[in-house]
Order: structure tokens, then sequence, then C-alpha cells
């Protein structure tokens, strides 16, 4: 295994843990950024070093107990499978108990140094209150045991000193990787099959693409896979020569663009956002130019909800309920409103409490069913039907019930739905939604 | 300046290397009486000691029970002194029949667990499990009777340690240390509590029943804090290799550099830093064992050098380098934040208003401008780096409204994005601007 770019904290770790039969230091806390390192390197001088190690990542541990019996198991090499109908070999739920497993676990296995790399170590935080120092002082509260405890976090040391009993770890810092390393760590994602250089000039494009949006590691390696194979697709097929890195980059330049809007997302798997790509393409082709935008947001958004005729409605009113003053729905509702002027200080007032900023207010059933009422063109009475399918709404999540002093007469809600959810259910029934709202009517 | 130049060129023997480790290592533990830490404990507080040594030593000779309280600071060696007390006692020849019952409080966290570990460390499992107990002060008065043995003058003294003194009164009822201290007032066998605490008002924890039992007998630990006399000894102590060592020569030379790093100009900057800052030895420990962490085959000696660079690691803002690691985009939302900070003057903002401010931005500037979903999930890991907090958790909003708070000031925002190379112009002109 090879760590490339992180020399000095190699050196460091393998400083601070000390050859064979040092005592270690009772905690180091290893602080970076996602995908600086961190584990690999932990794990390198650990094994180098001849370290008993067990590896847990603190997402998993939602009680102490299911730390604390880990631990034990991948210490002692015994691995509870139903197979072998051996459940967890030891049962532990308190530190106390841990401490003793510890010792009998040290003892047996004749002395050797032992470590407990912690992964995602600010979830420890959320445990009684006792673990996180209990495990900063591990080596105090287990004598004659060789120790330590590693904590990784993306969080600095700071956030962690919570509550009594803390002793401060010995930090090692890793700081993001630079462009250099960042290429050279790329690079050995190479295929076999192509050359050095034709690998090189690709990742450097790459980079300059996404190096702005993202530095973590493993997005950039995720799209230096997922775009080669289309970079590589004109030479294979003989219609540019490798070294052509100008043609190469005209032809993957638009494809880089458009990942882009989905760079960290991860909505879809590649074959899948193939496919979707492939579909606005053969859409596009014989829609307006001014509909294909629409669609494009279309497919990468979940905007496409299926309701009733009046559900469409009521959803749009709703959404005009929590977006508009109430103070404006005279002007926007109804037929004769007269003049409005407009003065510099109506100006700033409108700046200042825009719903777009601040979110969507609550508003009374009554304002949305009068809403509702003038929106829609034809007469309709208020039938239980018409309520069905606002509690429709609301246990879809597009609305929720947002208190009110009586929930039985006139009971307050709130729309959450996104607005391009509204944008699309507005289309839908040809209701144009800039009209109605305030700020941009 | 001396151990510069007489750098030793020979690489040094790894055997020897790794002998001055392992000695080493064993003084800089962060706590206990390992190495010289012990007797050096015992020497600066001799008349706590002393003290201790009384209290002790009538429990164990002549059955009377007591209880105090050792109150000081982390870091300063309670634990230690009471180890030492211990062993000189044991020494003596007076602990012999004694028991040493130690708890702590970050291991023991309710009666039961406490009870359990101490009928584990008086050896009465066996004793305890043939009897059904209705209540916990039934079960401990068990333990301590067994302990008595019949009469007066045969029975086993025994001495409880509570570590972490002030977590034991979080206890439901403090039934533990009610029981406890009842136990030493009413003398039924002869038992020694000692509390050990770093809180000062730990007396104010107790509740008034337990406290009417307690003998109100505290020893307070008083650091020295004199750089000279004190620290420097410290430093010096740490670092010396004794006379038992096997390597005769190596240690010579190496206490003779350690006396000339003591009275080296920039060692003594760097210690007189640390100073100003803490008095914790614990803290002092660490810079030494980053100092040890840098010796090689290469380098055998400390040498001054070493001791800058401990210090810049030890002492590296944690906030700077997670700003540094942020991706152009994130520095944006960041710059985004620190205006909106500005303009209303600390209040919280959300995630609608943080990306109005980068369109602002974006459409002046030549830099990529990204989609909303791209530039949420950029702003949402700038939440989970918890550079931003939201500011109530518990209403019910969508997340783009969701008010947050940055965990930075408007100026330390600037400071950082000014040191930082390599920034796009755009955002570095942005970010140095005020309030337009």
């Amino acid at each position: 295994m090879e760590v490339c770019g992180r020399d000095a904290q190699v050196k460091l770790l393998t400083g601070l843990l000390g050859q064979e039969g040092t005592l270690m230091p009772s905690s180091v806390f290893l602080h970076g950024h996602s995908g600086t390192g961190k584990t690999l390197v932990a794990r390198h001088v650990l094994q180098c070093l001849g370290v008993l190690m067990s590896h847990i990542n603190c997402i998993e541990v939602y009680c102490p107990q299911v730390l604390f019996e880990a631990v034990l198991s991948q210490l002692t090499g015994s691995v509870p499978s139903l197979t072998t109908g051996q459940s967890s070999s030891i049962s532990c739920d308190s530190l106390g108990e841990f401490v003793h497993h510890l010792a009998t676990v040290s003892h047996t296995l004749g002395q050797p140094r032992m470590a407990i790399m912690l992964e995602h170590s600010e979830r420890l935080r959320d445990c009684a209150a006792n673990i996180l120092p209990g495990l900063c002082r591990l080596q105090e509260l287990t004598p004659d045991v060789n120790i330590t405890v590693i904590f990784m976090s993306t969080l600095s040391l700071e956030k962690f000193r919570i509550s009594t009993g803390f002793m401060e770890p010995l930090v090692v810092h890793f700081p993001q990787y630079s462009k250099d390393e960042l290429l050279k760590i790329l690079e050995k994602l190479r295929p076999p099959t192509t050359s050095e250089e034709f690998f090189k000039n690709y990742i450097s494009l790459v980079l300059s693409v996404f190096y702005h949006a993202t530095r973590d590691l493993a997005e950039l390696m995720h799209q230096v896979q997922q775009h080669f194979e289309v970079y590589r697709e004109p030479v294979v097929q003989g219609e540019v020569e490798e070294d052509d890195v100008r043609r190469l980059w005209r032809n993957i330049e638009p494809h880089l663009k458009k990942a882009m809007s989905t760079v960290y997302l991860r909505e879809v798997s590649r074959t899948h956002y193939d496919k979707m790509q492939k579909l606005i393409e053969t859409n596009t082709k014989d829609l307006l130019p001014s509909e294909s935008i629409g669609l494009d947001s279309f497919s990468s958004k979940t905007a496409m909800v299926e309701l009733p005729l009046y559900s469409r409605y009521l959803l749009v009113a709703a959404h005009l309920a929590s977006y508009n003053p109430a103070r404006t729905d005279r002007r926007f509702f109804m037929k004769h409103h007269g003049k409005q002027r407009k003065t510099q200080a109506s100006i700033k007032a409108k700046e200042r409490c825009s719903s777009h900023l601040v979110g969507p207010k609550s508003f009374p059933l009554d304002r949305l069913m009068a809403i509702f009422y003038s929106i829609v063109e034809e007469e309709i009475t208020p039938t239980a039907s018409l309520f069905t399918q606002l509690s429709t709404l609301l246990s879809l999540q597009l609305l929720i019930p947002s208190g009110g002093d009586d929930a039985l007469q006139n009971p307050k809600y709130k729309c959450v739905a996104p607005h391009e959810v509204v944008h699309s259910v507005c289309k839908s029934i040809n209701f144009d939604l800039s009209r109605y709202t305030y700020g941009q009517a | 300046m001396v151990c510069v130049g007489r750098k030793s060129t020979q690489p040094a023997d790894p055997e020897v290397l790794q002998a001055t480790q392992h000695h080493l290592r064993q003084n800089l533990q962060l706590w206990g009486t390992a190495g010289v830490s012990g007797e050096e404990v015992l020497r600066v507080y001799s008349s706590e000691a002393q003290h201790l040594e009384e209290l002790i030593g009538r429990t164990l000779s002549l059955g009377e029970s007591n209880s105090a309280l050792l109150l000081a600071p982390r870091g300063t060696g309670k634990s230690a002194l009471v180890d030492g007390v211990l062993g000189r006692l044991k020494g003596r020849g007076v602990l012999g029949q004694g028991l040493v019952v130690r708890l702590s409080g970050l291991l023991h966290t309710d009666d039961l667990q406490a009870l359990k570990e101490i009928t584990r460390q008086l050896r009465l499992e066996e004793a305890a499990a043939k009897k059904v107990f209705r209540s916990f002060a039934e079960n401990l008065s068990f333990l301590l009777e067994s302990l008595c043995g019949g009469s007066k003058e045969t029975a086993k003294p025994a001495i409880f340690l509570l570590d972490e003194f002030d977590l034991f009164c979080h206890h439901r009822n403090q039934t533990l240390l009610y029981n406890l201290f009842d136990a030493a007032q009413s003398a039924q066998a002869p038992i020694c509590v000692l509390g050990l605490s770093c809180r000062l008002d730990v007396v104010e924890l107790l509740e008034k029943r337990v406290k009417s039992r307690f003998s109100h007998r505290q020893i307070h630990l008083q650091a020295s804090g004199d750089f000279t006399t004190h620290y420097l000894h410290t430093f010096r102590t740490l670092l010396h290799l004794p006379h038992s060592f096997p390597f005769k020569d190596f240690a010579r030379v190496w206490n003779e550099d350690v006396e000339a790093l003591a009275r080296d100009d920039v060692v003594v900057d760097v210690l007189q830093r640390q100073h100003t800052t803490t008095r914790d030895v614990r803290v002092l420990k660490s810079l030494l064992v980053m100092c040890l962490a840098q010796l090689d085959e290469g380098s055998s000696r400390l040498t001054p050098q070493m001791f800058s660079h401990a210090e810049a690691l030890l002492t590296q803002d944690a906030r700077t380098s997670t700003v540094r690691g942020l991706s152009a985009l994130q520095l944006c939302l960041v710059v985004a934040m620190k205006h909106l900070a500005e303009v209303y003057d600390g209040e919280p903002f959300n995630f609608e208003m943080v990306y109005r401010e980068y369109l602002k931005f974006s459409l002046k500037s030549s830099m990529q401008s990204f989609e909303k979903p791209v530039v949420f999930k950029a702003f949402d890991q700038l939440m989970g780096l918890e550079l931003v907090r939201p500011v109530d958790q518990t209403c019910r909003v969508q997340r783009e409204y969701e008010l947050v708070q940055m965990m930075m000031t408007p100026s330390q925002v600037g400071e950082v994005l000014s040191q930082m190379s390599g920034l796009p112009t755009d955002l570095q002109r942005w970010a140095s601007l005020g309030l337009a």
C-alpha cells in the first residue's frame, strides 16, 4: 500500500506511536476534510508498526454497547456470524465492563499494542456523557494495557470539548490535497490499456472543470471514472489522434459542462444518466426550444406530481397564500381593487418582507378557500370531497399544519411544496403564477 | 545554540533510541505516578502528603473511619499524590491488611455498577452471590460487615478512592455516597472515603443528608506557577535519563543536552509562551511528546528546531485550515455569509438569502456559476463541517429556509481569506469588499 502526498503525516504519526514496545500516547486526534487520507494513513502506520487494531465507524454506534462489543470482537478476532451459531461472544454494555474485558483480552493475547480507530468520531458526542472522556483516557483507566484511541473527524477538536474529564488528545492535522497531489493520485486510476500521457491530459481537463466546484477526492475520482469512456470514444473510433488534445476537449466539453449540474448530487447511476441524456436529446428535437428547457429541469427533478384537477388548484392556492402577504389579496383576486401607488417606501418594504427569502408563512383555511374559489373559473360548491383532497395534500407533505389557535374550526397550514413542483403544476393547468405572485407581478 | 553545533553525525544505535523512547514515554504519560513524577509530586506537596498519610494511617492502624475530599485543578497530581502516599504506606508496612477500592465516575455511571465493582475489588463476589438483598444499603452494609469479620480488632480496613467525585454526585439520590459517608460516620467498619475532584464547589453538589454525614475535611493542592523555579525544573526532570539507564554514555550526553536546551533562547521562548497560555503540565508533556516523535536514527538528539516545530504543530488553528481546504464554490458561500453577517449585524439568515447574495456575485464575475441544487449541496457540506449551524432545531421548516448562523466572525473570514493564495481574483476582491 502506498500513501501519496501524506509523508509528513505518516512520519508524525509513526513518531507519536513509536516502535514496538513503546508506550503509546493515550489518544490521537486526526483532523481533516473528508477524503484527505486520514483512514489510509492511520491503517498504513498501524500495520507497519504491527499494532493490533480495531476499526469502527461511529455512524454504526447507535448505543455504546455496539461500540464496545465490536471493538472486543475485532481485537480478539472472533467474528460473530449466523452460520456458526455463535452470537457476539462477549456481551458488554458499560464502560466499566469494557475496561475489564480489555484487560483480559490484552492479557490473553500477551500484552500486544492495541489501537481503536474511530471514524466519524463526532457522532460519539451524542452518546452518554462519559463515553468520549472515557475513551480519551482509556489508557489511564486500563492500567497495564498499552492501548491508544485514534479519533478521526472532519470537525476540529474544539467541537468535542463538551463535558467534564476530557483529556486533550494529540492532534495530527491533514490539510486538503493540493492540485498537484490530486493529479498524482488520480493518475492511479488509469486503466492499463491507455497510455500515461493520454490519461494525464484527461485528468488535467477534468480537474480544470471540477476543481472550483469540489476538492473532495472521492467526488473527483467518481467524475474521472464516469467520463473517461466518452472522452476516449473518438480515439477508439479512430476519428481523433490520441495527442490531439484540443479536438478531444471540444468533444468532451459540453458533456462535462452538463455534468457540472450534477456534481455532488449523484442522483442517478451512470447507465441511468446516459439513458436520460439520450432521452432528452431525442425529445428536444421535436419540441420547441422553450419547452425543451422545461423538460430538462423536469427530468433532473422529481417535479412531476400526479394530482386531480382541484388538488392542483388547491396546491397553487396554498402556494399563493403562503408566499403572498394577506393584505395584497385584495389586489390580486378582486376585480376592482383600485389603483396602487408605487412609493419608495413600498418598494423597500417589498424587499424586506419578501417571503421568497424567509420562507412560506402560515395561512388560515378560510383564506386558502377564498383564493381557491377566485382562481378556479367555474362555480364550485364546497363539498366534503374537496376537503378530502386537502387532506391528501397534507398527507403528501405538500402542505403541513402549522398550529393556529383552533385546530378544528379554523386550522392553519403552510405550503412546503418545492417551487419546481408548483411551477410544473401551474403549467399543467395553464395558470400564470407570476401574475398572482407578490413581488413579481 | 549549543546542541546544534555538536549535533552528532554518527547514526545512533536503534537499540539506544528505543530504550530512550521507552523510558521517556513513561515519564510523559499524561497522568499517574510512572517514572519521576510520583516522587516529584510528593516533594512539592509534602505537607498535604503528610496530612493524607496521617489520615489514611489512622484508618489503617487505629481502625478510625474518615472521609476527605482532595480538590485541585486537572493535571495537578491528585491521583499521583494519593498513589504516592499509598506507596509510602505500603513501604512502611502499614497498609498490610488494608484493601484499596478504586472507583471512577467515568466508569461507574450508576450506583449498581459501582456496587458491583466494589464487590469485585473486595473479592466478595462469591459471598454476595449467595445472598438476596432487599436494598442497596443492605448490600453495602453486608460488604462492610464481611470486612469486619466479627470483632473490631480483626477488621480489615478499606480505603475508597472515588475519582471524578463530582460525577458520583449526579447519581440518583446519591445513594452510594450517602451509604459510604454514613458507614464512615457510624463506624461500622474502618473505612476511609477519599474523593478526588477538580470542581471546587463539589460540596455544594451534595444533598443535605449526604453533606451532613461528610466530615468536611478538604485538602487543596495549589500548583506552583513560577516559570524558572517550577516550570523549567519540571521540563528538566521530565526529560532526564536516570543513572539506572543501561546506556551510560548516551544518558550522559543526553542529560547534558537537556541542560543546554533549558538555557537555549529558542526553547525557553517556546516554553514561556506555553506557560503564559496554560500552566497545565499535561500540555507541556504533549509538547515534549511531539518533540520526541521527531527523533529518528538520523537525528538522535533534541534540537531547538524540534521545539519550535512541535509548538507549530500544537498551536495550529484548526478553523483556519478547515477554511483553507474548502472548494472555491464553498468559499463563495462563506464570503456571501460574511457579507450577510455584516449587513444584518449577526442576525441569523437562511440558504435562500445566501443564494441570492451568491447570484448577485456570480452574475458579475467571470467565475463559473453553479445551479441551485449544487450550491445547496455545497452549503450542506458547510453545515456538516459545523462552520454553519442552525439556530433552532425544533421548528419545522424546509431546509432552504432554516435559519442558520455562521460560526466565524466576518473579521476571521476576512483574515483567513486574505492569507490564502491561489484564490480566484474575483472572489478575493469580493471578500475584501466592506459594507457597500
